[in-house]
């Protein structure tokens, strides 16, 4: 069976996520765009699997998913600390690191 | 006074020294030792230093007379001893030994040099009693005795050369030794690199006389040369007539020889008089084996002779400074010796006859010229002398002396050794035996005009002059120095002793003359002695005006400004050399540099446009990514394409 409609979904799903993350000022939203495109990739993946067979796109899923959370946590305590000092989450305002 | 033989080749071997000749390295050593000590010790030989030195050039002297008297107990062509001292350069085929050679030729300058030295030490300890640098003074003057020693002792050319960069060194040294006087500076400076030029074709001519010869030593080449391409020896011998012309102040590398008046007098007398500057003549007869074999080389010699003993009887013609005018005789009596050196083997030995000649009464009209400064309180205007010799008896006679003997007057020195050059020119051609001679009637006016502005007619002081004589410790070297320059040309010519003595080492030969050499001789005498008494009317008997007349021919005014020798090399040489070197950079500083800051600013300009995208916007960041992927995922895939 032909796993082009998951690929196409697949590709969709990034490249909504991507624009998310490139036009949204909300920090959060940022983030879930990010989530997004992770899931969209995690979805690529299993596809494959299927079509081929075996079993590497599956673990590659699992380790996407374990990173995925990893950099959640990392993430959201960032923007926590940042709207503490600054009561804005908006991603353009932490514009300091400039020439 | 005949010649014994008509004809006589050099037929000396040169064999190692044994006996007392082993002594001979003592000589340039002495005062080698005597300029280390003075240069070394610093404060504590103040007291003793001149004297210290004075020793070292006497014990030199020394030596010498031993090593000569040693010599005259030899048979006449076994004269000629070498000492190795140690194998200098080893390398392939060039082989070049440190080692000393005494024959007939370094022997008479080995006694010039130590014996007018020594005088002019002993003297200097009176004209430097005043400076507080006296120490180093005579350190330079030791430095310049073991440097010309070296010079006439070596076994080779570039030994020679060694010792000629020595004498060169102690020259700019003496020179420049009033440091405080920026004219001595220059003068010094003037001077080192004018001889510079003359040690380029030196240098040219060692390297060329190893192509041919594959050696450079005297022995080597001397046996070498009838071998060898006349290109090569006459090429060799234009090279060392340059380096002649450098070292003795011949046309075209004269002009340092009248600044390089601005030393004491006593370095005019020893370096610029007698010794340095005739180490030209010593090295042009030195190689007379190649000279003899290059007409060629032999013709631009007395080229050069001819113009240099006009150039400079007319530059001192018109001088008023009393030590320029000797200058400038000095430079035409060596143009003199150069004539006779140029001559060939007829001329050989007169040349150095007449350069040990001229040591003495130059050295003594040098001296003395000293000893009148010193007692006119250091006034070198000859218009402010006159009527000094009741005043400077010794001194007046000293110079007197070395007057009549430098005119030509029978029977001192320089009748017999100018005028035997005079009349081996006739033997040459006609041209060149009168130009020779006009030169004799020159050297009478000029030398007559010093000499009666000096000692004779009226005074024409300044109001603080009270001129008294010189101590003993300097007019005994004049007197002595005197009575040499009336008598030692006589004593030497009784049996041609002193041509047969050098006969062995440079050959000699009978010159063809047109008219006999008796009336050459009387024509000159009365030549020399009618333009004498014509000057002296005109500076002894006339009113000499104080100031130099403005109204003079078109001559005269080039004879003041050096027959604008200077200006010709100042528009030759040294504009253009100044303009190049502007140029140069120039365009080092805005074209290497601009390159160099050039780049520089690109780096920078194009830093400060590119720093613009850290614009700190996180989302801007992210595009970028964006992008970059884009252009990575497209490049694949157009790669699997």
């Amino acid at each position: 069976m032909t796993s082009n409609a998951y690929l196409v979904l697949a590709a969709i799903l990034f490249t909504i996520g991507g624009a998310g993350v490139l036009l949204r000022r909300n920090a959060i939203v940022a983030f879930l765009s990010v989530e997004l495109m992770l899931n969209a990739s995690n979805l690529a993946f299993i596809t494959a699997a299927h079509q081929w067979g075996t079993l590497t796109g599956q673990v590659v899923a699992f380790f996407v998913m374990v990173v995925a959370a990893a950099e959640v946590v990392v993430g959201l305590a960032i923007i926590v600390t940042v709207f503490r000092t600054r009561r804005s989450a908006s991603v353009d305002e932490s514009s300091l690191l400039r020439w | 006074m005949t010649a014994m033989l008509a004809h006589a080749a050099n037929v000396s071997q040169t064999v190692p020294a044994t006996g007392g000749f082993t002594l001979m390295w003592l000589l340039p050593a002495l005062p080698a030792l005597g300029a280390a000590v003075l240069l070394l010790s610093g404060r504590y030989s103040e007291k003793w230093g001149h004297w210290f030195a004075v020793f070292m050039a006497f014990a030199s002297f020394g030596v010498g007379t031993y090593l000569f008297f040693d010599m005259l107990g030899k048979p006449s062509d076994g004269r000629s001893f070498t000492q190795h001292i140690y194998t200098w350069i080893s390398s392939g085929t060039f082989h070049v030994d440190f080692a000393f050679r005494l024959d007939q030729l370094s022997m008479t300058f080995v006694l010039l040099v130590t014996g007018v030295g020594s005088l002019i030490h002993l003297y200097s300890v009176g004209y430097m009693a005043h400076d507080e640098r006296r120490k180093r003074f005579f350190a330079y003057i030791n430095l310049f005795v073991a440097a010309m020693l070296l010079l006439v002792l070596a076994d080779n050319y570039l030994l020679l050369y060694v010792g000629w960069e020595g004498v060169g060194l102690a020259s700019y040294l003496l020179v420049g030794f009033w440091q405080e006087r920026p004219a001595a500076g220059v003068a010094a400076k003037k001077a080192f690199v004018v001889n510079r030029v003359g040690d380029f074709g030196l240098s040219l001519a060692i390297m060329l006389m190893f192509v041919t010869f594959g050696t450079v030593s005297f022995s080597g080449i001397d046996a070498g040369a009838s071998h060898a391409s006349n290109n090569a020896v006459t090429g060799i011998g234009l090279l060392l007539l340059l380096a002649a012309c450098g070292k003795s102040a011949q046309v075209p590398l004269q002009s340092w020889i009248l600044d390089a008046m601005e030393g004491p007098t006593p370095v005019s007398a020893l370096i610029h008089a007698a010794t340095m500057v005739t180490a030209g003549v010593y090295l042009i007869v030195r190689s007379n084996a190649l000279f003899t074999l290059s007409g060629t080389a032999r013709d631009f010699v007395i080229a050069v002779g001819i113009i240099t003993l006009l150039f400079g009887a007319a530059i001192g013609l018109a001088k008023d400074d009393i030590k320029k005018a000797l200058a400038g005789s000095t430079m035409s009596q060596i143009g003199y010796m150069i004539l006779g050196a140029g001559l060939g083997p007829s001329g050989y030995a007169f040349a150095i006859f007449m350069l040990l000649m001229h040591g003495f009464y130059k050295a003594t009209m040098f001296l003395g010229a000293g000893s009148v400064m010193h007692g006119m309180n250091d006034e070198l205007d000859m218009r402010r002398f006159g009527g000094l010799y009741k005043f400077m008896k010794i001194t007046s006679l000293g110079f007197i002396a070395g007057y009549l003997a430098i005119i030509g007057i029978p029977p001192f020195d320089g009748f017999f050794s100018k005028d035997k050059i005079i009349e081996v020119a006739f033997g040459q051609s006609w041209f060149v035996g009168i130009a020779a001679m006009f030169g004799a009637m020159l050297t009478a006016f000029y030398m007559t005009r010093m000499v009666a502005m000096t000692f004779f007619g009226e005074a024409r002081w300044k109001d603080d002059a009270h001129p008294h004589e010189s101590p003993a410790v300097m007019t005994v070297p004049i007197a002595i120095l005197g009575v040499l320059s009336l008598v030692a040309g006589a004593l030497l010519s009784i049996n041609s002793a002193f041509v047969n003595w050098l006969t062995p080492v440079v050959g000699f030969s009978e010159p063809h003359l047109p008219v006999s050499s008796t009336a050459i001789s009387i024509t000159n005498v009365v030549l020399v002695v009618l333009t004498a008494v014509w000057a002296w009317f005109q500076y002894a008997r006339r009113p000499v005006p104080v100031i130099a007349p403005d109204h003079v021919t078109p001559f005269t005014v080039a004879a003041r400004n050096n027959l604008y020798g200077d200006t010709f090399n100042e528009a030759t040489f040294m504009r253009p050399g100044q303009y190049l070197t502007r140029s140069l950079v120039w365009f080092d500083n805005r074209v290497i540099d601009g390159a160099v800051n050039g780049s520089a600013a690109i780096v920078g300009g194009s830093s400060g446009r590119l720093r613009r995208w850290q614009s700190g916007y996180v989302r801007s960041y992210a595009l970028s990514i964006v992008v970059g992927t884009a252009l990575v995922v497209a490049a694949l895939l157009l790669v699997r394409i």
